[in-house]
């Protein structure tokens, strides 16, 4: 491979993710908490397509796009609750929102 | 000797990509949980979204790195922006109220979580990490994709679809229940 080997990837991937799972918990707008998520969802990705093009091996691109339409899902459903709250005037903070209850 | 140097060349051009590639995605990352106003964040992480699919290019895996922008990029950050732009300009105040010991115990939790990866990936993979290889050159094109997709993995493609049509009916129910609760308490106040 020329250029970076897979260890860097996997490095980079992991910086990624550290700085994504930090985003989660100490943010508390539930939206920036979506974004956070998204940067965790697409270090995997990273990882796996680094691992796909290490080992020749194709499954793990697909699993990467299974992971995009799953991360797309959990942004709609998500979206969806941030609008709901919004619409019934709750404050978006999520250690606010610890219950489940409207 | 031509040859050696045009690979040579390509490997240094490769290495100055990756590094930019790399500092815009490490900036981008710190900048979108930095940020307190969402719309900024949201902006960031679409720069975060077009560093990695410049690393899903070096890594052979065009499909992944088209599907990323215009799925990533173009359809989820427009919903992200539209619901943003919904919600309004709520400032948060990022670090008021919460006790201070739950940011301190937040950035110790990161910080575990990474060492952990790092530090495990680095200690078991160290031997087997090092080889590299020459792929096809159909690795990684819609051709390719397309094909495995409906061969090998076509049980993982019907579940993909199963969970996008779930998320949306799931999408639409809470959109529309909040609308008939605030109609029928409207209707009540009157």
């Amino acid at each position: 491979m020329s250029g970076p080997g897979v260890a860097w990837y996997i490095a980079l991937a992991g910086v990624l993710f550290g700085i994504g799972a930090l985003g989660v918990l100490i943010r508390r707008n539930p939206l920036i908490v979506l974004l956070s998520l998204e940067l965790m969802l697409n270090s995997a990705n990273l990882a796996l397509i680094a691992f796909a093009r290490h080992w020749h091996n194709g499954a793990g691109q697909v699993f990467a796009l299974a992971v995009m339409a799953v991360a797309a899902s959990e942004v709609c459903v998500g979206l969806g609750l941030v609008v709901a709250l919004n619409r019934r005037n709750i404050s978006l903070d999520v250690d606010r929102l610890s219950e489940l209850r409207g | 000797m031509n040859l050696v140097l045009a690979a040579s060349a390509g490997n240094v051009l490769a290495w100055i990509v990756w590094v930019v590639a790399a500092f815009s995605l490490l900036g981008s990352g710190v900048a979108v949980i930095s940020f307190s106003n969402p719309f900024y964040s949201a902006l960031a992480l679409i720069g975060n979204l077009g560093s990695l699919a410049v690393m899903y290019l070096l890594l052979t895996a065009e499909f992944v790195a088209a599907a990323q922008v215009l799925v990533y990029a173009g359809a989820v950050m427009v919903m992200f922006l539209f619901v943003i732009a919904y919600v309004g300009p709520r400032q948060e105040s990022p670090w008021s109220g919460g006790p201070p010991w739950q940011t301190v115990a937040a950035v110790v939790a990161a910080g575990a979580l990474l060492v952990e990866i790092v530090v495990v990936v680095g200690l078991q993979a160290s031997g087997h990490l090092a080889n590299d290889g020459k792929v096809g050159p159909a690795f990684g094109t819609p051709g390719w994709i397309g094909r495995v997709f409906l061969t090998d993995h076509l049980f993982a493609f019907e579940i993909t679809s199963v969970v996008l049509l779930v998320a949306a009916v799931g999408g639409v129910i809470l959109g529309s229940h909040t609308r008939r609760a605030q109609v029928t308490a409207e209707a009540s106040a009157q």
